[in-house]
């Protein structure tokens, strides 16, 4: 074991856990703001890179397919949050669970009526190649551009969300929303710009990791309860929370993966090792949350109360 | 019977309650009044334990319930009533009621003999109904109740867990004359039984209840004494009763 | 009470039936209709008439499956000791995950109960020795002694039903309890719950619980039934597939989850195994996408019918 292959496995985690982050982070402002569980947040996500693989080779530019793509994906969002969401604002939480479970099945069964059950988005040539950061220690330029983007748009809504009236808005309706209407904020429309900029970060999401895993339905259904448990870890309402959960989650699940095998290997014996091993390794991220949630049932940086 | 000693909470940036030390004493009607946003609400719930304190202590008959849970309180024999209606809306009167009285009443981890063969329990359900006026309303759903009802309701639950000391939080609180001065029979009625410590805004019914009288402005205990002497204070005067109220 | 009676009365003569016209599939197809009823039923019974929204029943019924399924891979073949297995270590399960979960309320628990429960499916698929990803076979059902072959459809249909009916049995009389009228209060105002002496956490738990249990028997039965078990069975579309059973069916009814694991297996039934001409000439793969049906369905039923068909029902009846 390595220290090249610790700082490796961090750098993974980093890059993970930013790209959580931006999920992450429009998830907790509409439950936050909106208090409305919305699963098909995670279809978001898959339709960015969809999108984003269509428009890439429309285009035949990286970068162009990408950027077109953020906008595209809002407008969907948007769409959606016009026509079904906003009915389900002031219902129960089953009701918002059952109908963005649905919302769920039917983007699913379309998107494959459209693309198939799959799409390819591959790397861009020019970064294909390792970067030598130290000395032995080479890493993939795609990932460095994933890390650097991840901290771009973190610090791009650092700004927004504290610098500017619309920040301040959405800051305000996070932590009492009946204090924010009381205020006569105009709701409606926050929350529709809410909604699509959670589906921009999405897209961005979406499309980013696209080279890196595989685009397929159903690929949203996976990420989106990992950025259930950041933001169970965070606390509702929070980015700051949702930026520090997303990392979290992000180097322990890379590192328990890459590890914890090898360190039960070192402990017990093979059979063990090699069954013990990678089923905690799986799971680590939701003992974390088990035990966040024990010391702290709100999470760690609740906007509320 | 209930004991405060330097009772405080802090909000961010918001001091609810300061060290509010005050003593209500077996048997008597103790009101509790002050302007709007003193904390008094606060405080009933940081006695009631839905809110827990930053500093001081709870003393309830004899025991030290700071740390306590609220449904421990209750058990104990500390009930409370609601500033705003907080009842089983879909719930009849009876079934209302006849609950509070289960909960009293033994463990609820019954899961074959249905409650309705429990004869007792309803038994009991009706004569607090009687006490509270509700006799007439047995099978209506609560939310049908008009408000003045609803408030008698609100009431009736806590005294159906048989409470050595009751906090009323506002219950009068909406209410026109009539109504009002049925609530304040009602608590006339109970009082033999039950200490109470009330909070109210409606000055008639304190003055008419109340043994003692504590004053909240801001947070702080101002002061704390018979009737009379709250009446002719000055600063209580300055800060709430203003000339209103004839010496 | 006389409709329920009815409707049991139609269920004991429905294999009579089937065996006499040789058909012995849907005897197969109803029992496992039934099985998923007893899994609804136990979820109604936390989300219905609790109000708890848990997203991760699937692991209870998960839990039940894998160790009835243990059991029998592992030689131990009576159903006298795989069931109660089974039914403990949801219920074990229940417990731990409860605990944990009910401390929190709103949207976190819905996120927290489904994160456990994802937990509990990548738990299972990392459990190479018993199947893994790929899940396990059995070489048969459990075995109940008595004279009574469980490999034989209508002995097997037999007994299902004896479990659904005492589950239903079971869910009225305990919601005619002091139990099931704390239950239903907490539902309906906790705060107010905990101020007149209710320990409320613990009567959630316990619901939690009873739910989990009777959701692992249904998972001892469903691996029986198939003699075959897989992680599937813990994902959390199939929590949400119970989740839409329940709601179809009408939450906080009796017969709600039963109903809905009706409609919704015997819709799929007939969407797969019956060709829709019309649909057909539109879309010819559209048993494929049978899910945008479910989907537009769901989304239909929760912004226009939101107390499902048992609750449709009651309705037009004047009730």
């Amino acid at each position: 074991m390595s220290w090249i292959l610790i700082l490796e496995q961090s750098l993974n985690g980093l890059q993970f856990g930013l790209m959580l982050f931006l999920l992450a982070a429009g998830l907790t402002l509409v439950f936050g703001i909106m208090d409305m569980i919305n699963l098909a947040h995670g279809s978001l996500y898959m339709l960015g890179a969809f999108i984003a693989s269509t428009l890439v080779q429309a285009t035949g530019s990286f970068v162009a397919g990408v950027l077109l793509a953020i906008p595209a994906t809002a407008a969907v969002g948007i769409l959606l949050e016009v026509s079904v969401l906003r009915t389900l604002y002031a219902r129960d939480h089953l009701s918002q669970v059952l109908a963005t479970f649905a919302l769920i099945l039917i983007i699913n069964e379309l998107t494959r009526l459209a693309w198939g059950s799959d799409a390819a988005l591959p790397m861009p040539q020019a970064l294909s190649g390792p970067v030598e950061l130290l000395p032995g220690l080479r890493y993939p330029a795609y990932r460095l551009v994933i890390i650097a983007v991840g901290i771009l748009v973190a610090l791009l809504l650092f700004i927004l969300v504290t610098k500017t009236r619309v920040g301040m808005l959405v800051r305000a309706g996070a932590s009492n929303r009946e204090m924010a209407l009381a205020m006569g904020v105009d709701i409606k429309t926050l929350f529709t710009l809410v909604f699509g900029a959670g589906a921009a970060l999405c897209a961005v999401a979406g499309a980013m990791l696209a080279p890196l895993f595989a685009v397929q339905v159903g690929m949203g259904e996976n990420i989106l309860i990992l950025a259930f448990v950041v933001i169970v870890i965070g606390g509702i309402g929070s980015i700051r929370g949702a930026l520090v959960g997303a990392v979290l989650v992000g180097i322990v699940d890379t590192i328990g993966r890459a590890f914890l095998p090898i360190l039960f290997g070192i402990f017990f014996q093979p059979r063990v090792a090699s069954a013990a091993g990678p089923a905690i390794a799986s799971v680590m991220i939701y003992l974390l949350m088990a035990v966040v949630l024990f010391f702290r049932p709100q999470g760690l940086f609740p906007a509320r109360g | 019977m209930l004991e405060l000693r330097r009772v405080s909470k802090r909000f961010v940036g918001v001091v609810a309650t300061d060290e509010v030390t005050l003593e209500v004493k077996s048997g008597e009607v103790h009101a509790l009044i002050g302007p709007n946003g003193a904390g008094k609400t606060t405080l009933i719930s940081q006695i009631s334990g839905t809110l827990p304190s930053d500093r001081g202590e709870i003393r309830f008959d004899g025991r030290d319930i700071t740390h306590a849970r609220p449904y421990e309180r209750v058990k104990l024999g500390l009930a409370r009533s609601y500033q705003i209606t907080s009842i089983f809306k879909r719930f009849t009167v009876l079934d209302n009621l006849a609950l509070a009285v289960q909960a009293r009443s033994g463990s609820s981890f019954s899961f074959w003999r249905p409650v309705a063969a429990e004869g007792s329990l309803f038994d009991e359900a009706r004569s607090v109904a009687g006490e509270i006026g509700l006799s007439q309303k047995l099978s209506s759903i609560a939310a049908t109740l008009a408000h003045g009802e609803q408030r008698a309701l609100e009431v009736g639950l806590a005294l159906a867990t048989r409470p050595k000391l009751v906090l009323l939080d506002e219950p009068l609180a909406g209410m026109g004359p009539e109504e009002a001065q049925r609530m304040i029979a009602l608590i006339d009625r109970v009082r033999s039984r039950v200490t109470v410590l009330l909070v109210e805004h409606d000055m008639d019914a304190v003055f008419r209840l109340a043994n003692r009288i504590s004053v909240l402005v801001d947070g702080r205990l101002i002061a704390s004494g018979a009737p009379e002497a709250i009446r002719a204070d000055e600063q209580v005067r300055k800060a709430y009763l203003g000339d209103e109220v004839a010496a | 009470m006389k409709r329920s009676i009815a409707v049991f009365i139609v269920l004991l003569g429905f294999p009579l039936v089937m065996s006499a016209i040789d058909n012995l599939f849907y005897v197969s197809f109803a029992s496992r209709v039934i099985i998923y009823a007893i899994a609804a039923t136990s979820l109604n019974l936390v989300l219905g008439y609790g109000g708890m929204i848990s997203f991760g029943h699937a692991a209870f019924v998960g839990a039940g499956a894998y160790s009835a399924s243990i059991c029998i891979a592992e030689g131990v073949t009576s159903a006298w000791l795989g069931w109660p297995a089974a039914i403990a270590a949801s219920a074990l399960a229940a417990w731990l995950i409860g605990a944990v979960s009910l401390r929190t309320r709103g949207v976190y628990f819905i996120m927290i109960t489904l994160a456990f429960a994802q937990m509990a499916f990548y738990l299972v698929n990392s459990m190479k020795a018993y199947g893994g990803d790929e899940g396990l076979t059995l070489p048969q059902r459990a075995e109940l002694g008595l004279g009574l072959d469980l490999g034989n459809e209508v002995v097997f249909y037999y007994v299902v039903l004896f479990f659904l009916a005492i589950s239903l049995y079971g869910l009225h009389r305990v919601m005619q309890s002091r139990f099931g009228r704390v239950v239903v209060a907490i539902r309906e105002n906790e705060a107010r719950a905990e101020a007149i002496g209710l320990p409320v956490h613990r009567y959630q738990l316990a619901c939690f619980v009873i739910a989990g249990a009777v959701a692992g028997l249904a998972g001892a039965l469903l691996a029986s039934h198939g003699k075959y078990v897989n992680p599937n069975v813990l994902h959390w579309v199939q929590s949400g597939t119970l989740m839409i059973m329940v709601i179809l069916g009408g939450v906080g009814r009796l017969w709600g989850g039963a109903i809905g694991a009706f409609v919704l297996l015997g819709l799929e039934h007939v969407i797969s195994d019956y060709p829709i001409p019309w649909l057909a000439a539109v879309a010819p793969n559209y048993p494929q996408h049978a899910n945008l049906g479910v989907g537009l369905v769901m989304l239909a039923i929760v912004l226009f019918a939101p107390h499902g068909v048992a609750g449709l029902l009651s309705r037009r009846r004047g009730a």
